[in-house]
């Protein structure tokens, strides 16, 4: 695939500030594409990639997708590119961005043109040209949905990210991987036997998981790339992996001293360090975002409560308070608020609070059982498990909660997702 | 199992087989003396045969009777290291008085029986969440474990083993299923 930028200012001008909870969802346009050449077969494809493009956006909560049919331009006559873009028609509909886009089809190979636009300026803010083969298309149009978020909120989007989880639908729990929207599942292991907790390392190319393949919680820690793989099989319990930023190290929790005790490895397995000395749970941690703190869940004051470490010092802090069943905290990619379970009065729910540990913010509320919150590499977006249509499913919502839909829903009982990093290869 | 019964067979059998053998040779030897005594011999040995496989019929009937209650016992008492479960409070690994003298019979038979080596499974109910509840049942099974160990059972012969909320005894979402579900669990490896 090869791509190239078109002439035109590429600026990071924060049209959407993404700390903002009372976000106003920007009005888009995306008119059907236009075929530069090819023929009537591809203009099916041209329908799909444009649909496709609109769900995209819609995906991330930023954006109001308009109805085409209330748009006053035909997409095949109007103009793509300035000067030939009546911007007047465009912001009498409500539009105040618009993406246009030119495809020129030849045998299998495709080249599209992407452009955004801010309607009431009348200025291009993105533009690249892109060339592939038709199976491609979508890896195309996620590329260029990276470019618009990028130029919208100047951070990287989540299109190249996937979400792995755990499913039962093969009569065990076993790891599966769909794309960033629950596209493309796939099941990853084949174990036959209970597997869960999948965990990303920070560049996307090892996951870690515990399963029961020997009869016992054992940790597997495997390469997805070259195959390597690596267990940590000590008696007792070896769970909860979580990757360090930055190295190839991970968290995890062990009893083979017969206390459940966190543990600082190297990739292989071997033991570090060991973090936590308490008698009692210590369990499921999560790094901050520099690699310097850990979350965890400690039952050191008798009910189990979400804790902060500093790893060097080895310092504890306790985080919740409020509540008698604190659980699964998720530290935040910009480092400043930590996602948890809390169950309380038969509910279990997700909740956020800042690393201060003030004001508790609760994100689900009485939609059944809300588990296992993971944040999107871009920070914008929880995956979450509940059970507010009956069996398990992964859901998103905003880190504000609100937008909450299901992700995907295939045979079985969905749980346990877990946001990888942004591809670095894409 | 089988091998004692092929010597029983041996014994029971076999030998009085051959002391008829040997007693058709000395019957031989009286024909020729007279046939009438022959005839009268043959009857009175006919019938302290007949008495005699009945005698031991019985005993094997008895022995196969006793054999079975003991197997019965044995069966009873390996069932009961199984199937006899431990209960939890929520949220507690703590052992109750009445999970306590479960142990203790548990032991005593582990005791008795030196060879055998068991799996404690720590189980826990569906509510808090899922890692959480791998440590929880984890400290269920230690719990029990160390338990049996103090009562002189070496480490070398238990094994503990989390189950968290994976394997529940009952499915249901009611207070009864979720008693039920708290358990430590002993499976004979």
């Amino acid at each position: 695939m090869n791509l190239a930028f078109l002439k035109g200012g590429l600026c990071a001008v924060e049209y959407i500030d993404i700390n903002n909870p009372f976000l106003r969802k920007i009005p888009v346009a995306v008119p059907f594409f236009q075929a530069k050449s090819g023929s009537s077969a591809d203009s099916q494809i041209i329908k799909e990639g444009s649909n496709f493009l609109a769900q995209t956006l819609d995906f991330t909560g930023f954006f109001k997708i308009l109805d085409r049919g209330a748009f006053l331009e035909d997409p095949q006559r109007m103009g793509i590119e300035i000067p030939n873009i009546s911007f007047n028609s465009w912001t009498t509909v409500g539009a105040e961005l618009l993406v246009t886009g030119g495809f020129e089809f030849s045998g299998e190979t495709i080249a599209v043109e992407f452009r955004l636009f801010d309607t009431f300026k009348g200025r291009m803010l993105v533009g690249k040209r892109y060339q592939g083969v038709k199976a491609d298309l979508k890896k195309i149009i996620h590329l260029f949905c990276d470019e618009i978020i990028y130029s919208l909120t100047g951070k990287h989007g989540i299109f190249s990210s996937r979400i792995a989880f755990v499913s039962n639908g093969s009569g065990n729990k076993e790891i599966y991987v769909c794309d960033f929207d629950g596209g493309n599942p796939r099941q990853l292991t084949q174990t036959k036997a209970i597997t869960l907790s999948p965990a990303w390392s920070f560049d996307g190319d090892w996951i870690a998981y515990t399963s029961y393949v020997n009869g016992k919680p054992d940790l597997f820690i495997r390469n997805l790339k070259d195959g390597r793989s690596h267990k940590v099989a000590y008696q007792g319990i070896n769970i909860t992996p979580a990757w360090r930023p930055f190295r190839l190290e991970l968290l995890a929790t062990l009893s083979f001293t017969g206390d459940q005790e966190i543990y600082l490895l190297t990739e292989t397995g071997k033991t570090i360090k060991r973090l936590t000395h308490n008698e009692g749970i210590d369990v499921s941690p999560s790094w901050s975002p520099d690699g310097k703190k850990i979350a965890f869940v400690s039952k050191r004051s008798g009910t189990p409560q979400v804790y902060v470490m500093d790893v060097d010092s080895n310092e504890v802090q306790r985080l919740t308070y409020y509540g008698r069943h604190n659980t699964q905290p998720a530290w935040s990619p910009a480092g400043d608020r930590i996602a948890y379970t809390a169950m309380e009065k038969g509910a279990t729910n997700i909740f956020v609070v800042g690393i201060d540990g003030k004001e508790p913010v609760q994100l689900t509320h009485n939609s059944g059982d809300n588990e296992s919150p993971s944040w999107s590499p871009d920070g914008n977006l929880i995956a979450f498990s509940s059970t507010r249509e009956g069996p398990a499913r992964i859901y998103v919502m905003t880190t504000f909660g609100t937008d909450q839909r299901r992700l995907l829903a295939i045979s079985g009982a969905q749980t346990n997702p877990a946001w990888s990093p942004r591809n670095k290869d894409n | 199992m089988s091998r004692r019964m092929w010597i029983f067979v041996a014994m029971f059998m076999v030998l009085p087989g051959m002391l008829f053998t040997v007693s058709c040779a000395k019957k031989k030897v009286a024909s020729e003396t007279g046939l009438q005594q022959g005839e009268a011999g043959k009857s009175a040995a006919d019938k302290a045969r007949a008495e005699e496989l009945a005698r031991q019929k019985a005993l094997e009937e008895q022995r196969l009777k006793e054999e079975a209650a003991k197997q019965g016992k044995i069966a009873e008492e390996r069932a009961r290291l199984e199937n006899e479960d431990i209960y939890f409070e929520f949220d507690s690994a703590t052992l109750l008085p009445a999970a306590q003298e479960v142990l203790k019979k548990k032991a005593q038979y582990l005791k008795e029986n030196e060879k055998l080596k068991v799996a404690v499974e720590g189980h826990c109910d569906e509510r808090g969440t899922n890692e959480y509840n791998l440590a929880l049942g984890d400290r269920r099974a230690k719990s029990a474990t160390q338990f049996i160990m103090n009562l002189g059972i070496p480490a070398s012969r238990i094994t503990a083993i989390s189950y968290g909320e994976e394997r529940p005894m009952d499915p249901g979402h009611t207070e009864e299923a979720w008693a039920k579900n708290r358990r430590a669990h002993f499976v004979i490896q």
